[in-house]
């Protein structure tokens, strides 16, 4: 696997799980219409996690759905920002949306900009999704930002939301969200919260037989 | 605070009422709008309006019940053919 697809990967992962992650609010979340609202944000995530698992499937001669499911927990690259379950807490729940959009939208960006066309065209689809995504996690912020609980939550994930990134574009997400840089929690191989999830995630998947066609 | 949402479904079209919602501000009231009328491209245009915008008129009185005044007292369909016969042009 060359950078290139390693870099997709990971950002793949990020949107898959955190689609996951935000989905376990469907039903469950403060009204019905941020249920409705962040449940559509959700899916969203897993539509730009199909695509740039396309992008990477197309490359290493496998599928999306291969790559979503098929592999073992421990080949996921996800941030671990977006393997924390997080229900029934909504302050830390806006407090990760509105760090990972932040640093979402630093990284697509960038990619925007990438020579791979293909790539780029992507990634330019994402960013106009994604602008709502931001608008919804900055009218929370907004709202939300005077609270003790929620400023206890975005301190403790502000180290999570660093690692989301290449530590090259770290300094810009401390100065967009105004905090100083500290000592990111990296990438690694995951850990106990994300297997549970992952046995969830593939329990459909892995009770079909091989080559079932949906 | 419930807002009531108008959509239109192509351009041109008059708008016709969605349905409604709860929202706290404004800015709740577009996303909300956004994701439950237009996520899957059925609008065009959305007016999305405070419920308590609206004037709402229900009472009508016809004390006298000047039925005359209306036109739904007239059955024209009888008269209708006979003037069609009189004139040569009725429908076969």
């Amino acid at each position: 696997m060359n950078a290139r697809e390693q870099l997709l990967l990971e950002l793949a992962d990020d949107e898959l799980i955190l689609g996951w992650r935000n989905s376990e609010w469907t039903g469950i979340a403060p009204f019905l219409e941020e249920d409705v609202a962040f449940s559509s944000i959700a899916q969203n995530e897993i539509g730009h996690a199909r695509a740039l698992y396309d992008l990477v499937g197309a490359a290493l001669g496998t599928d999306a759905d291969a790559l979503a499911f098929d592999r073992s927990p421990t080949e996921y690259r996800c941030a671990p920002l977006v393997q924390l379950r997080l229900v029934p807490d909504w302050a830390r729940t806006i407090a990760r949306h509105v760090l990972y959009e932040t640093a979402d939208a630093i990284r697509i960006e960038r990619l925007k900009g990438h020579e791979d066309a293909e790539l780029a065209g992507v990634a330019a689809k994402i960013e106009r999704e994604e602008l709502y995504h931001r608008l919804h996690a900055e009218m929370w912020l907004e709202r939300l930002a005077g609270e003790e609980r929620y400023a206890a939550a975005a301190e403790e994930l502000w180290p999570f939301a660093l690692g989301v990134l290449a530590p090259e574009l770290r300094p810009v997400l401390a100065e967009r969200v105004g905090r100083p840089e500290v000592e990111a929690v990296e990438r690694s191989e995951p850990g106990e919260e994300f297997a549970a999830l992952w046995e969830e995630m593939t329990m459909v998947r892995r009770s079909a037989p091989v080559g079932a066609q949906w | 605070m419930i807002w009531e949402v108008f959509r239109q479904e192509r351009k041109g079209q008059p708008f016709t009422h969605g349905g409604s919602f709860h929202a706290p501000d404004k800015a709740f009231a577009d996303a909300y709008a956004r994701e439950f009328y237009a996520r899957r491209q059925e609008s065009v245009a959305l007016w999305v309006v405070p419920r308590d915008a609206i004037h709402a008129i229900e009472e009508f009185p016809d004390e006298f019940d000047l039925k005359y005044r209306r036109v739904d007292g007239y059955s024209i369909k009888a008269r209708l053919k006979e003037a069609r016969e009189r004139a040569g042009t009725a429908a076969t």
